[in-house]
């Protein structure tokens, strides 16, 4: 039988507050640990926890940036288990009334076209702490810094078919976090995490089959493959005549596979009820309307602006709004040199390449939009070929010097002087006797290997107008 | 009678509470009786009655958004039974 895999995920984004979300202490990353704590994040008798307005706001406008329904009353609840990272032996969620229920979300589909995918709510809640596990002795260490640091939960509806859609969907919903300047959106450091329910069905089936929770993917790419080996472990239990088992399973990135979670699913018994230390939430239709006038530009706006301002295709807008970063950083090079599609060429193909062999993210790239625009200025004033280019940008990415310095150090400089061009062309050309009889008996397609022989000869800096000029000379 | 022992007895596990077979006796009549008395609650009609979450009220207590200084690290360790590192220290738990 032919099965389909039905995914949806419930991601957990970090909220960039100043400070946690029911109390004063301190919500950065990286400090020492347990120097970010107080009564109320611990959960000592007596504390009584006050909510941060702004993690409200953030939560509206995430809401309002994924045309969701903000609820006009929300409530918190308490989540009953215990865990060491876990100091009150119960986190503050939502449950029974979520701040926002009913989003979307646009991402490309296969066929080229556009799929909405649905969230089914966006709830508000605290974070746990951390844990450091010993490799030598019997012992974690448990930090609390974490602890009531603000986090929305977004829970899509089972919309997504396959690990690619997944991966798009989780991109999408980064970018527009990071548009809002609501989470940074870093996956290896936890502040955007994601898990994912999957389960098979015979394709056309409408009823949903038993499904199984994956955890424990830090990285979009991690996602994708933990995806499609579980959708595939799923189709071999099912085409075996078994039965799936519904049950938490971690990913495993250095053996690539998932591994069912041992014990714990007594834990799933969560006996929420509403917290009687905070008041419910309630969320006028003016406060909605103040945060939605302030929302920025988001990533399709952004991307159909560049459509009309720059004039550069849709997919290559696509791909430069999908990071807010990678958008600015455009908008910086071609603000600096006004050659839209020349810029776009180059961010696409070779800054992404080198940011991609080194796993890095726009934001650290050694070579910066000055670089770059200093570059395409030398080459459309003729100072250097397309071909040195190529080594200048490479060069500004290793060493994070400027152009017009590689271009001097190494002496790139083109070669447009006709006379410094005889010179190694009549070379080529008596190193090459049979070739040159050849095209003189019609072979024309030889013409094209005196030009990389003469481009070779000059190290690539000759300038290659200039080059088919003479060559044509003295060939003819 | 509507919870049973084992019920209690996954109640308590979940809160880790240890019971005595007298005490699981106790509780259960105890639970009993007060589900009891929710079932006499629900004989009255509220239809018409707003559901109340909460008995003050207040609604939309914020505060504004401005980290200030925590407690020391030695003061939130200092109950701790067993510590290292800056650490709270537990049985390993993977
Ligand atoms: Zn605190």
């Amino acid at each position: 039988m032919e099965y389909e895999a039905v995914i949806g995920l419930e991601v957990h984004a970090q909220l960039l507050t100043g400070s946690k979300i029911f109390c004063n202490c301190s919500a950065a990353f990286g400090a020492e640990p347990n120097t970010h704590t107080c009564p109320v994040c611990t959960g000592m008798p007596g504390s009584l926890p006050v909510l941060n307005r702004k993690a409200v706001e953030f939560a509206i406008k995430l809401a309002l940036a994924t045309d969701s329904h903000v609820a006009p009353l929300s409530l918190f609840a308490r989540k009953n288990y215990f865990y060491p990272d876990l100091p009150k032996g119960y986190q503050i969620s939502q449950y029974e009334l979520p701040l926002a229920v009913q989003g979307s979300v646009e991402i490309p589909s296969a066929d080229g076209g556009k799929k909405r995918i649905g969230i089914t709510r966006i709830h508000m809640e605290e974070d746990a702490g951390k844990l450091f596990h010993d490799e030598a002795k019997p012992f974690s260490y448990v930090d609390f810094n974490r602890t009531g640091v603000p986090l929305l939960e977004i829970v899509s509806e089972p919309d997504l078919r396959t690990p690619q859609e997944a991966a798009d969907y989780l991109r999408v919903l980064r970018a527009i976090l990071q548009y809002l300047e609501i989470c940074d959106g870093n996956m290896e450091e936890g502040s955007f995490r994601c898990d994912a329910n999957v389960s098979l069905r015979p394709v056309g089936s409408k009823t949903l089959g038993t499904r199984t929770e994956v955890k424990n993917m830090n990285s979009f790419r991690h996602v994708e493959r933990a995806l499609a080996y579980e959708i595939e472990r799923q189709n071999e239990v099912l085409e075996s005549g078994g039965a799936v088992v519904q049950e938490t399973r971690l990913w495993d990135p250095q053996k690539g596979i998932t591994e069912a979670m041992r014990g714990k699913e007594e834990a799933h018994d969560y006996r929420y009820f509403p917290d009687p230390d905070l008041v419910p939430l309630a969320i006028d239709a003016q406060w909605i309307e103040e945060i939605r006038k302030g929302l920025p530009e988001l990533p399709l706006q952004r991307k159909e602006r560049f459509i009309q301002a720059y004039q550069i295709p849709e997919y290559d807008a696509g791909v430069i709004t999908a990071s807010k970063a990678l958008a600015d950083y455009y908008e910086e090079c071609v603000r600096l040199f006004p050659e839209p599609k020349q810029v776009a060429n180059w961010i696409m193909g070779d800054l992404l390449r080198l940011l991609k062999e080194d796993e890095k993210e726009v934001e650290e790239s050694p070579l910066s939009p000055q670089h770059l625009a200093g570059m395409l200025g030398l080459m459309k004033d003729g100072t250097i070929s397309g071909k040195i280019a190529k080594t200048v940008f490479e060069e500004m990415y290793k060493t994070g010097k400027g152009a017009q310095e590689i271009v001097k150090e190494q002496g790139l400089v083109q070669i447009t002087d006709e006379e410094a061009l005889t010179k190694p062309i009549d070379e080529v050309l008596q190193n090459n006797p049979n070739e040159v009889a050849a095209y003189k008996g019609g072979k024309d397609k030889l013409f094209g290997f005196f030009v990389g022989q003469v481009m070779k000869a000059t190290q690539g800096k000759a300038n290659p107008q200039l080059v088919n000029q003479i060559l044509k000379k003295k060939l003819s | 009678m509507k919870v049973e022992i084992g019920e209690v007895e996954h109640v308590a596990r979940l809160a880790r509470l240890k019971l005595s077979e007298d005490e699981k006796e106790l509780f259960t009549g105890q639970l009993n009786a007060i589900l009891d008395y929710m079932e006499k609650l629900n004989e009255l009609d509220t239809g018409s009655i707003e559901p109340t979450f909460h008995v003050v009220s207040h609604q939309s207590v914020m505060r504004e958004d401005a980290a200030k200084e925590s407690q020391p690290q030695e003061a939130a360790l200092d109950n701790a039974p067993d510590k290292a590192q800056g650490c709270f220290r537990v049985p390993k738990i993977i």
